[in-house]
């Protein structure tokens, strides 16, 4: 056994992998990729920003950039480190399962993403590289020079990448519990996941069908989207926002699952109001965040009535979201807290996520919204609530299964300095970036010559993207140093409760839990902190 | 556990009754008050900052009670383990239902005072002055009711409420005034609108938010706000040219 669960050896045996962790493992590498292509385009932003007028480029490498950037950092690294990566090393090892409920196709899936970044990635070396934002509303996208048909190639084989995950992640949840891991004790995270598959369920198919429209009216000739024949333009947008809204919720439910796994651990204490946190707060986001995407459309002449509806149905997702934050606080609440670097990353993600969620509301209020819509001020919004927040969870998973992953310790000192590099470079950036958006600066946009006075305000967003993207460097060498010439990890160097630590090896064997089938006593409970007081 | 329901009931009651007269009030932070024209920009910084007080206070108490707990709660010595309250069915609804009823009465509080700026913003004043605009890549392109035509620079007179009627000849953009707090998109094959109310004399930008192609960001007009008998005297001259 020791020799096939020995970190990388043959290449084959990764290649024609159907064990979930090595599948997620392979998930993670293919969005650090994306992650590490796409942050570098954000820091050629940044430098291009820098000062007034063309710095570095031309605006149409410079849209590129953006598009890239964009899609990458949503379609490539956010939701296959949370859904692929994270869902499938964790989810059959939190339930006790042998693996996945279909291993084969739990490669495909994998591949198929692959395919996607690869797709992706193809961008740089095609001539007309696409250059009309993630977003890709027609007519632009349809008028434009630039390769649409990579575009809808990448969301469509990612979307059926998520699709085929999705069914195979449901169907283990369901059938593959072990024996005494009962609905009511399932992992929070396992939780998250159900429902951020549920929603991909639901709504990629939306996707998938509005960019085949793109790709239908700019090479067949149809006219969805041209209204000169009777098409809407405003048709795209609804579609593609019907899906997009809830692809945040995707990214949000399994980052707020890792971040209160890491609580629950790093403060040795019960999570808080757990049932109230599942049922009104996972749910609660599933079932609300399909009817609130004409926040997206608020400047896009949509009728009036529909604006306040959506505005009342936005503000209310601060119930769920609200429900889950007093849930994580909650969680610390007489716990014996204990600052690894995942906790770190924890820590991190709450104030984030705080700033990111009530700056948020802002951009719900349909009158206010009609100035900040499209500018720096929603750039920063999301930055803070899905990207920078996304990042650190997903970062701070990475940690927290450093040592079952490897079987080795990363330095801590070396990343907790890490983190703070990363957590000043965040906060010098977005939330300049907020006061820049607040002055008017519209996203996207090139060059700001008849905005000179926010110049310096640009300089510090720029000197801030320098320390984020040091504080990635020194990242990926904690990881990279920790993987190769670690000391060797305990099964359970936490000493959490969860099945994936008290039995598992690090890293977990073929079969998870060494071929026998698991006997929990029926006290058993993944958060069961604080039964012998001491 | 009757008595805490009880409380927790009347809480949320309390709420609610609190949250009515507000929303009821709503009427006078529309921006109607100091000048008899409604004035967007005004509610809109009225309503600003009363927003931004909101989510400041709600963070500020979050995070305090957040980092008290990450430093009164740090683990002492090892083997060390939380002894998290086990709540009973009353304290779980309680602390369900109590966030669910702040944070809804909040936000039907912000949203019944965004409705009465909305209203502001979308019913354009009955003395205005309507222009024609069609966005183009990349030019603004603007018609007076006397068949002047403009690209770019904006003529208004000051003191009369504008109402803009958009629609575009290629491409999604948006015809944004940041001064102005407002934007709304000019789009194919769709007729959109808004207004503004230009109180003084003065130069303003005009910018597009809606990415629109290459030169996306030099999609730029001026906004110039003249003395009403200036403008007209521009205005005929214009007409005289055609």
């Amino acid at each position: 056994m020791s020799q096939s669960v020995s970190f990388g050896k043959n290449l084959s045996q990764w290649i024609f992998t159907t064990d979930h962790k090595r599948v997620g493992i392979l998930y993670l590498i293919g969005s650090l990729a994306a992650f590490a292509v796409a942050g570098l385009m954000a820091v050629l932003i940044r430098v291009e920003l820098s000062s007034i007028g063309p710095t570095i480029t031309n605006p149409q490498t410079y849209n590129v950039w953006l598009y890239f950037h964009g899609a990458a950092m949503i379609l490539g690294f956010q939701i296959p480190a949370l859904t692929g990566f994270l869902a499938n090393y964790l989810v059959p090892l939190m339930i006790g399962a042998k693996d996945v409920a279909f291993p084969r196709v739990n490669a495909l899936s994998l591949w198929l993403f692959w395919m996607g970044i690869i797709v992706a990635l193809l961008t740089f070396v095609v001539p007309n590289p696409p250059d009309f934002m993630w977003t890709a509303y027609p007519p632009y996208s349809i008028m434009s020079g630039g390769n649409t048909s990579f575009y809808t190639f990448t969301v469509l084989i990612m979307g059926f990448s998520s699709i085929v995950g999705g069914i195979n992640l449901i169907a283990t949840i369901i059938y593959m519990r072990a024996p005494g891991v009962t609905w009511a004790k399932l992992n929070i995270f396992v939780w998250a996941t159900m429902c951020a598959f549920i929603l991909q369920l639901i709504f990629v198919p939306v996707l998938g069908s509005a960019v085949t429209l793109l790709t239908l009216d700019k090479y067949l000739g149809t006219h969805f989207f041209d209204p000169a024949m009777g098409g809407d333009v405003l048709l795209y947008e609804n579609l593609f926002w019907f899906y997009s809204h809830p692809a945040v919720y995707v990214i949000l439910l399994p980052m707020m699952g890792i971040i209160y796994e890491i609580v629950a651990t790093f403060a040795k204490n019960r999570i808080f109001n757990k049932k109230v946190v599942v049922f009104g707060g996972f749910i609660g986001t599933t079932v609300l965040s399909g009817e609130v995407w004409v926040h997206h459309l608020f400047t896009s002449g949509m009728p009036n009535w529909i604006r306040l509806g959506m505005m009342v149905s936005t503000l209310l997702i601060s119930v769920p979201v609200g429900l889950m934050m007093i849930g994580l606080v909650g969680t610390l609440y007489r716990g014996a807290i204990q600052y690894k670097t995942p906790m770190l990353y924890a820590c991190g993600f709450i104030f984030l996520f705080l700033v990111g969620g009530l700056t948020g509301i802002p951009h719900a209020m349909a009158a206010l919204t009609l100035a900040l819509h499209d500018t720096h001020f929603v750039v920063a919004h999301f930055h803070y609530v899905i990207a920078v927040s996304g990042t650190f969870a997903v970062f701070g998973g990475v940690y927290y299964l450093f040592p079952k992953m490897t079987g080795k310790m990363y330095n801590e000192a070396l990343a907790k300095l890490a983190f703070f590099v990363l957590f000043i470079g965040v906060n010098v950036t977005f939330f300049t970036m907020f006061i820049v958006g607040l002055k008017g600066m519209p996203r996207r946009y090139f060059d700001y010559s008849h905005m000179p006075q926010l110049e310096h305000l640009h300089k510090i967003q720029t000197y801030g993207a320098f320390v984020i993207g040091l504080g990635a460097l020194l990242i990926l060498i904690t990881w990279l140093h920790g993987a190769f010439y670690g000391k060797k990890a305990p099964t359970n160097p936490w000493g959490s409760r969860s099945l994936e630590w008290t039995h598992t090896e690090s890293p977990p064997g073929p079969g998870n839990f060494g071929g026998k089938p698991l006997d929990l006593p029926e006290d058993w409970d993944p958060y069961g902190y604080g039964v012998n007081p001491d | 556990m009757r008595r805490r329901i009880r409380t927790a009931s009347t809480a949320l009651m309390t709420l609610f009754i609190l949250a009515v007269p507000v929303l009821a009030s709503s009427e006078h932070e529309s921006g109607y008050e100091k000048t008899g024209i409604a004035d967007p920009v005004e509610g809109w910084n009225h309503l600003w900052h009363e927003m931004l007080w909101d989510i400041t206070v709600m963070g500020v108490i979050f995070a305090l009670i957040t980092i008290y707990f990450m430093w009164r709660y740090r683990r002492r010595f090892p083997q060390q383990e939380g002894k998290q309250v086990k709540l009973t069915f009353a304290g779980m609804m309680l602390w369900a239902l109590l966030p669910a009823a702040i944070f809804m009465a909040d936000d039907l509080y912000l949203a019944g005072k965004t409705w009465a700026l909305y209203n502001t913003y979308r019913n354009v004043p009955e003395n205005s002055m309507e222009i024609k605009l069609e966005s183009a890549m990349w030019s603004w392109n603007f018609t007076y009711p006397n068949g002047v035509q403009a690209t770019n620079e904006l003529r208004v007179p000051v003191g009369k409420p504008i109402v803009m009627r958009m629609k575009s000849r290629d491409v999604i953009h948006s015809f944004y005034l940041p001064d102005f707090k407002v934007k709304e998109d000019s789009m194919p094959g769709r007729v959109t609108y808004l207004w503004f109310y230009p109180k003084e004399v003065g130069e303003h930008v005009i910018t597009c938010a809606e990415f629109c192609g290459v030169m996306h960001s030099n999609m730029r007009g001026t906004l110039i706000i003249m003395p009403v008998d200036e403008f007209n005297t521009w205005l005929e001259k214009e007409k005289a040219n055609i």
